[in-house]
């Protein structure tokens, strides 16, 4: 049984329709990366499996380990091994990285029956997961995001990730805003957490990333819908010839072009 | 009768039924009730009561109950009764009706003295707990003054509690010496029927560093005045935290009165409404003509967690003199989706992250309270309390 199968899905912002029938299935283990042209539905299709509010799904289905996923609460798909990389993620003021992060991984392990960790097993183990991801000690007593870095976020993101070991993984462009060297460590951050159990949707406007984290499958996305689908030498193919090579309209490409 | 007459007869029969006092204190006393018959309750058509309304206050017939209180100190030499605890000349200019009342019918005044230069280390505190009553709702009158004399330090921590149906009238009045430091707590978990009317004047001397930090948790209506006059090189710092829902009412009125240069002030209250709550913070700051190289810092920050809540939040700045640096802003606001979003996305449910977000509102308010064990008091209290939202 796939991990995660979306069929036909159209989703709107407002009267807005901006995926038109998606239709994707991923199975455990996976990486699929999902490229496209801003405007394309990227974003919005990491929103939706996240369960944001601003996205109303009008027609299609999503199965998630066997479950209707859009029947879900955001928290009960993240208890249930979702987990969103935002591509910008909030700063909160006053709650401490720590106390936040703590309280999600108890939340997520009560779920799986486990115990639930104490202070010290708990800082044994963001240790280790801070190393992984270069990050100072000094930021876990931090107010979550907040006066972080641009790449400091990303990497609290995938920390958070390592933390929180999901199942299924989605990278909302946590390549956008990191130098060369922020983007290496990122990228190696997620692929020490590449596993035959963990399956992860990569969203990205460059391929760039897709030198670091090599994905199994590489699916175009244009005005909602998915137009291509191979393997990862079609992430290369778009480098060379860019989306126009497709067929397909970079807002952005195109008013540099201007 | 008069409107004032009748509100104030209930009060008269009260006020002759009471044992007279020393010489001093009864002469005092007739002065202040007087006072408080030609005030009469504060309508609001009172500018300065305009969002609060006592009339339940007036309309109640109470039984003046003596002010029981637990007082615990070290190191502070506790004056005698006979210790003056009154200005005559202000008490028959006194503006405010209530301030009157209070010492119409002060019975044990609660005087202490820090000797100059004394360092006290542990946390004066002065405790209020009042009891359920019986026939009728019982009236308190509690009235506190503190001397902190020349470059002597302490802390004070009052805390209002009860049952039932009351009337809390508390006065405290503060004089810090020069150089003096003080840091006066107030905790305000009166039960949720009770009237509370509070009243804080600190007088600072020069170089004295005075901070008050209100959490008003409590109370069905209830209304605090902070004042602080400043002296040269003064720093005052005035904080609160004010968590109110259901029909809860709570008006916070400050006054910070830079009357001489290179005065510092420091003033952050933070509200959180729910449920159908009323909530006023009128912040004035003074500043005049003399008080140049005054820096002075205003901040009302308001979270509103529901359709119903009403804030009325004001600044009102009297500047008269030309060289300062005075700010001010109030802000209302919901909690923020996106950090809502954000937390229900690694798995915490919404109503915990809907009290987390809350939580850390007021975070910041806790983080400055200096006495340790009642930074912990309050940080459980604060969880019940909003845990009572969530609800």
């Amino acid at each position: 049984m796939a991990l995660l199968e979306i069929n036909d899905l159209h989703a709107s912002v407002g009267e807005r329709e901006i995926l038109r029938g998606i239709d994707l299935t991923v199975n455990a283990g996976e990486v699929h990366a999902i490229m496209g042209p801003n405007g394309s539905g990227k974003s919005t299709l990491a929103g939706v499996l996240a369960g944001r509010e601003l996205y109303h799904v009008t027609s299609g289905s999503v199965l998630y380990d066997g479950k209707d996923l859009l029947a879900m609460a955001p928290e009960d798909r993240a208890r249930e091994g979702i987990f969103l990389a935002f591509q910008y993620p909030v700063e909160i003021p006053g709650v401490s990285n720590m106390y936040f992060l703590k309280a999600a991984l108890n939340t997520i392990r009560k779920n799986k029956n486990l115990p639930e960790l104490d202070a010290m097993d708990f800082l044994n183990l963001v240790r280790e997961k801070m190393k992984l991801m270069e990050m100072e000690q000094a930021l876990l007593n931090r107010p979550v995001n907040t006066g972080f870095s641009g790449g400091e976020k990303k990497r609290n993101e995938i920390f958070q990730m390592a933390v929180l070991e999901p199942k299924l993984a989605i990278l909302d462009e946590t390549d956008s805003g990191l130098d060369i060297d922020a983007l290496r460590t990122v990228a190696g951050g997620v692929n020490a957490l590449r596993s035959p159990e963990r399956s992860m949707i990569v969203v990205t406007h460059y391929q760039r990333l897709l030198n670091y984290i090599v994905p199994d499958f590489v699916h175009v996305l244009s005005e909602g819908r998915i137009v291509k689908s191979g393997g990862k030498e079609l992430a290369l193919q778009l480098e060379e010839s860019g989306y126009a090579g497709l067929g397909i309209v970079d807002e952005e490409e195109a008013v540099g072009k201007r | 009768m008069t409107a004032v007459a009748e509100q104030t007869g209930a009060w008269l029969a009260e006020f002759t039924a009471q044992k007279p006092a020393e010489p001093w204190l009864q002469e005092l006393r007739n002065a202040a009730f007087q006072r408080f018959a030609e005030l009469g309750f504060p309508t609001t058509k009172n500018e300065e009561w305009r969002f609060t309304n006592v009339a339940p206050i007036a309309r109640t017939t109470f039984r003046v109950s003596a002010a029981g209180f637990a007082a615990r100190f070290r190191g502070a030499e506790k004056i005698e009764a006979g210790g003056k605890c009154f200005d005559a000349a202000r008490l028959a200019a006194e503006p405010n009706a209530f301030v009157a009342l209070n010492a119409a019918f002060t019975d044990r005044p609660c005087v202490l003295r820090v000797p100059r230069g004394a360092v006290v280390e542990e946390p004066i505190e002065i405790t209020y707990e009042i009891a359920a009553a019986g026939d009728r709702p019982a009236a308190v009158h509690p009235r506190i003054l503190i001397v902190v004399e020349a470059n002597a330090q302490c802390a004070i921590v009052e805390r209002y509690s009860g049952e039932g149906r009351y009337l809390t009238n508390a006065v405290t009045e503060i004089v810090a010496g020069e150089g003096a430091v003080v840091d006066h707590y107030r905790v305000q978990q009166e039960s949720r029927e009770a009237y509370h009317i509070s009243t804080l004047r600190a007088t600072l001397g020069r170089s004295a560093n005075f901070s008050s930090h209100s959490i008003a948790l409590g109370g069905a209506l209830v209304r605090n005045d902070a004042n602080a006059t400043l002296s040269e090189g003064s720093d005052a710092t005035l904080n609160g935290l004010y968590i109110v829902n259901g029909k809860q009412h709570i008006d916070n009125h400050t006054e910070i009165d830079h009357a001489k240069p290179h005065g510092t002030s420091h003033e952050v209250y933070k509200g959180i409404l729910d449920g159908q709550a009323t909530a006023v913070f009128n912040g004035r700051i003074i500043v005049r003509k003399d008080a140049q190289k005054t820096d002075s810092k205003q901040t009302n920050k308001n979270l509103v967690l529901s359709d119903e809540a009403v804030i009325d939040t004001k600044p009102e700045l009297q500047i008269l003199a030309d060289d300062v640096r005075c700010t001010h802003g109030a802000t209302i606001g919901q909690l923020d989706e996106e950090a809502l979003f954000y937390l229900q996305s690694r798995g915490i449910g919404k109503g915990e992250a809907r009290s987390l977000l809350t939580y850390a509102f007021a975070q910041d308010i806790l983080d400055r309270i200096k006495v340790p064990a009642l930074k912990d008091q309050l940080e459980k209290a604060l969880t019940e309390k909003l845990h009572e939202h969530g609800k």
